[in-house]
């Protein structure tokens, strides 16, 4: 019997050695056959020499989160390769060089052993130690393809598009493809029972990362000042945002630049620098990670206090302190929501894939100069940095920035007095003013008390007037976020409620135990202060499952401190052990509850 | 302490700017510290020196983080944006606001704590930039509204009104932003108004990071026998090595000045500076013999002041940056986003 559209590749290699390409050449012919594929690096927090992983689920179904098997195993480095032959699923395939000896003592009799001799091939057909290495990635993909039925005309496209400006590596890659493919074909029976065909389910898609659209996102928002420190995972973001700028942001007849990127010598200077460019009315943000927000808590206290819009977006990495780096967690919420000392609390976004990364990045900027505060886009590696397909990203092209109350010349003109803290709307929001606009706008930014007026005060009923103007604001914050993505039935009487990258996982899930006539609601929430709907969603169930990938339930915690939610119905959730999490978790663990709640 | 109101006296006849305002509209609320502080003499010569330039209140920036130093931008210009950060980070909030909007002219006034201990790094930076400000230093060696610690700019054997002398190092922000590539580097005392004005005012005009240093007595922590930051210590070691006119573009000056006494220079905005040396073998220009000058000088326990480097010649950060000269905050979002056409032609690197 033969699995069409339902494998999972993984490919151990070393890092530094080129095989990033090569698996995104693999999983870009795949996507471009039509079939929805899912990609997850597993890398170090290194440069060279140490253990690398790069997983390709092909998902004919669609479903966009890992999965926790290994059909084919691609083992081609031997400081692995006892634990990676470990994971192959049963019945499943393990390839490796055979140009040198396998120990017949590392064998397992339920899978089948496909030896290549890689190194063997490329080293006949190639010069130079740094070609032979490369050429053995680009190698192992033509034996892959082989053995899955990839169509090596998309294999050559994509060869000629990557390479236009460099013909003569069209043909070497393409050798080294043959080299693999021919190999395998003539001495395996190709393809294999699991195999790929050609679909038509990715033809409104692209392959991109979350730091890549979030980039995209800024620059599309208007965003033209972006100040930052490198760190794992966000660096990306940043890189993307000059890109683009560097292409779409030079005014075309001066030749100078609409965009300033700062390179901070920390994340303090970074987090002040964003706050000083829209203290000036510039769109401006700071892509940082869980240290970095430690270092930024002063400053978001002081622009939450001093009425600053400041949007950030945190790519989380695994915690506590220099944690994982290159691995994922949801694990700065508690840390995000209520960053600085004080009564402080903060507007967080949750985008599930880096399609919601784009459009939520001018939604990050408007909710900022709405609200005048700081938003915080909560990314995580696993989003940020790894490829996913999303549906073709549009722009609005009625879009109008969001940019909040802001108080122009000829309004201050008119006006008797201008005092920044009054709550003139009765939404908690004042008016602000922008330096250099007028004689009459002029105001004192300070983090010290102030009154309403905006002068400072050591008066208990004038500092407390403008703290619990800024719960108004909460509140208004809250009716104005983006609502939860909720899916209802009557007839279920227990949910999930999840965030980010926990989607996907969830929604695998949802579908899994549906056929185990286990139906569930779900809730997936996209910001902080939660709306009233996630409140109606909690108290319309019997249980809620809370899934978070991380160990303290800090998801939980916000739910029962923001809207009071009860906390014997919130079930937790966790994973965390820093890779992506998966359905099979999920459904696991909510059987594991389901029979622990027959039990009880 | 609280926010106090200066009431406006109005006198007639008062001298007015080329604006039509006098000098008292460009005052800020009442000081609230100690009496005889030098922060409020440098106040003072604020006041005066963007009055004399004729500065559009609303078009002065005036920053600060946390200290005795950072509270003044409160007591001057009140027509003026002000932005009291947080402690040592000034610099990177200057640099944001200046990034995003070129046209301003910013002042930052911060202290020997602020900018030598918690914000050096910062402070550093900013020069590293060449952020087109001038960046006041208060600096008086020790901590005044934690009542009297030492500061990172305190000097060997200055001895504290409790306790023993000091025995470190000190930090001095000139040699500092000498080494780091400040192009405008000044040091001052906040009981020569005379000599401070000028300085400001061309630290205001400089194009780039202009630092002036100010000795500026803590009457309540310091000021006593024994401090070499006191008033008496440093009118006794306070030594002038070049003077400076700062004259506005539209005077003529050149005849005023005998060739070989005063040395003009002009500056980016047409207006000038008239060094007159007091030491005929000082060369501002050179930041090695500045260096080595004002180490021997120092090392005798000399306080050096005036306009001690000066380079007009380097790109100020914007330049660096390449942005364009219209404020990156004034753009309209039509000159900022490609379009929905655009985007769906750059997926294509996507799929």
């Amino acid at each position: 019997m033969s699995t069409i559209n339902d494998v999972v590749i993984k490919i151990a290699t070393v890092n530094g050695t080129g095989s990033a390409s090569a698996n995104g050449l693999l999983m870009k012919s795949i996507f471009r056959m039509g079939i929805p594929v899912v990609g997850k690096n597993y890398f170090p927090s290194n440069i060279q020499g140490l253990p690398t992983w790069y997983e390709i689920r092909v998902t004919g179904a669609g479903y966009k989160s890992r999965s926790n098997r290994v059909d084919v195993m691609v083992a081609l480095n031997a400081q692995t390769y006892v634990k990676d032959m470990a994971e192959v699923t049963p019945g499943g395939w393990l390839i490796y060089d055979s140009t040198w000896p396998r120990s017949e003592l590392l064998n397992r009799e339920d899978i089948t052993v496909i030896g290549i001799p890689l190194s063997k091939l490329c080293n006949e057909s190639f010069n130079g130690v740094r070609t032979r290495i490369l050429m053995k990635n680009v190698a192992y993909v033509g034996t892959i393809a082989a053995l899955l039925d990839i169509d090596l005309e998309i294999i050559i496209k994509l060869l000629e598009e990557t390479f236009a400006a460099k013909s003569h590596l069209i043909d070497s890659n393409m050798q080294a493809i043959r080299l693999g493919y021919d190999y395998a074909k003539n001495n395996f029976t190709c393809p294999l029972p699991m195999h790929v065909e050609k679909m038509d389910k990715t033809s409104n898609s692209v392959i991109m990362d979350g730091n890549t659209a979030a980039g995209l996102g800024c620059m599309y928002a208007g965003a033209t000042v972006g100040a930052w420190y490198p760190i794992t995972p966000s660096t990306s973001l940043m890189d993307a945002f000059r890109g683009f700028c560097s292409r779409y942001r030079v005014d075309p007849e001066t030749g100078k630049n609409t965009y300033a990127i700062i390179q901070a010598e920390d994340e303090l200077a970074a987090i002040g620098m964003v706050l000083g460019a829209a203290w000036n009315g510039a769109r401006s943000f700071t892509p940082t990670s869980g240290p970095g927000i430690s270092l930024m808590s002063e400053f978001i206290g002081f622009a939450y206090y001093a009425e600053i819009p400041t949007v950030i977006f945190n790519v989380q990495r695994t915690g506590p302190s220099t944690g994982m780096p290159t691995r994922t967690q949801q694990c700065d919420l508690l840390s995000c929501a209520y960053a600085s000392h004080g009564d402080t609390k903060h507007v967080l976004l949750f985008p599930s894939d880096p399609g919601e990364c784009f459009y939520m990045a001018p939604k990050a900027f408007d909710m900022a100069e709405r609200l005048q505060t700081p938003v915080i886009v909560m990314s995580d590696l696993d989003i940020g940095m790894n490829d996913w397909i999303v549906p073709e990203l549009e722009w609005d092209e009625s879009y109008v920035p969001d940019r909040g109350k802001v108080l122009n010349a000829e309004q201050l003109e008119e006006m008797d007095k201008f005092y920044r803290y009054l709550d003139v709307d009765g939404d908690g929001i004042p008016y602000r003013t922008l330096p250099g606009e007028h004689p009459k706008g002029a105001f004192f930014t300070r983090g010290s008390g102030h009154t309403k007026l905006g002068t400072y005060t050591e008066d208990a009923t004038a500092y407390q007037d403008v703290i619990d103007r800024l719960l108004i604001k909460w509140e208004t914050a809250r009716s104005i976020l983006p609502k939860p993505e909720i899916l209802y039935s009557k007839l279920n009487k227990a949910g999930i409620i999840t965030i980010g990258s926990g989607d996907s996982a969830c929604k695998e899930a949802l579908d899994r135990l549906v056929v185990k006539d286990i139906g569930l609601n779900y809730c997936r929430i996209r910001s902080f202060p939660f709306s009233k709907d996630v409140a109606e969603f909690i108290e319309k169930h019997d249980v809620v499952y809370v899934v978070e990938q991380n160990r303290d339930a800090q998801l939980r915690t916000l739910l029962i401190n923001d809207i009071e939610a009860n906390q014997r119905k919130l079930v937790s959730l966790l994973h965390y052990n820093g890779m992506p999490i998966n359905s099979g978790f999920v459904v696991d663990r909510i059987l594991e509850e389901i029979t622990k709640g027959r039990a009880a | 302490m609280s926010y106090i109101a200066k009431p406006k006296i109005m006198y007639p006849g008062r001298k007015k700017n080329n604006l039509g305002l006098t000098s008292s509209d460009y005052e800020g609320a009442v000081s609230t510290l100690c009496a005889g502080c030098g922060h409020d003499s440098v106040t003072a010569a604020i006041i005066q020196a963007v009055f004399e330039l004729n500065i559009e209140p609303h078009m002065l920036a005036k920053m600060s983080g946390i200290g005795c130093s950072s509270k003044t931008p409160t007591y001057f210009v009140s027509q003026s944006h002000g932005f009291n950060s947080v402690h040592g980070r000034m610099p990177s909030v200057t640099t944001g606001a200046n990034v995003a909007n070129g046209d301003l002219m910013y002042i930052g006034v911060s202290g020997d704590g602020d900018s030598l201990s918690i914000g050096i790094g910062q402070f550093a930076h900013a020069i590293r930039r060449n952020v087109n400000m001038c960046y006041v230093i208060e600096n008086n060696g020790v901590y005044g509204l934690t009542k009297g610690q030492f500061s990172a700019s305190a000097d060997i054997g200055s001895k504290p009104k409790k306790g023993e002398p000091n025995n470190q190092e000190p930090i001095d922000p000139v040699s500092t932003a000498l080494s780091l590539g400040a192009t405008y580097i000044a040091r001052s005392f906040s009981g020569d108004k005379e000599q401070l004005v000028p300085l400001l005012k061309g630290a205001l005009m400089h194009r780039g990071f202009a630092l002036v240093d100010i000795i500026s007595p803590c009457v309540t922590f310091n000021d006593h026998e024994g401090s070499t930051k006191s008033y008496a210590h440093t009118r006794q070691f306070y030594h002038q090595v070049i003077d400076v006119d700062y004259i506005p573009p539209a005077k003529e000056i050149k005849a005023a000045y005998a060739e070989g006494e005063a040395m003009p220079i002009e500056m980016h905005d047409g207006s000038t500076i008239v060094l007159r040396k007091v030491d005929k073998d000082y060369d501002l220009t050179s930041r090695a013999s500045v260096f080595q000058y004002l180490r021997e000088h120092s090392n005798a326990g000399e306080i050096m002041t005036g306009l001690l480097y000066l380079d007009e010649s380097q790109a100020e950060m914007h330049e660096l940056m390449e942005n364009i000269n219209t404020p990156l905050s004034k753009l309209p979002l039509e000159n900022l986003n490609p379009g929905s056409n655009e985007l769906k032609k750059l997926q294509n690197r996507y799929r």
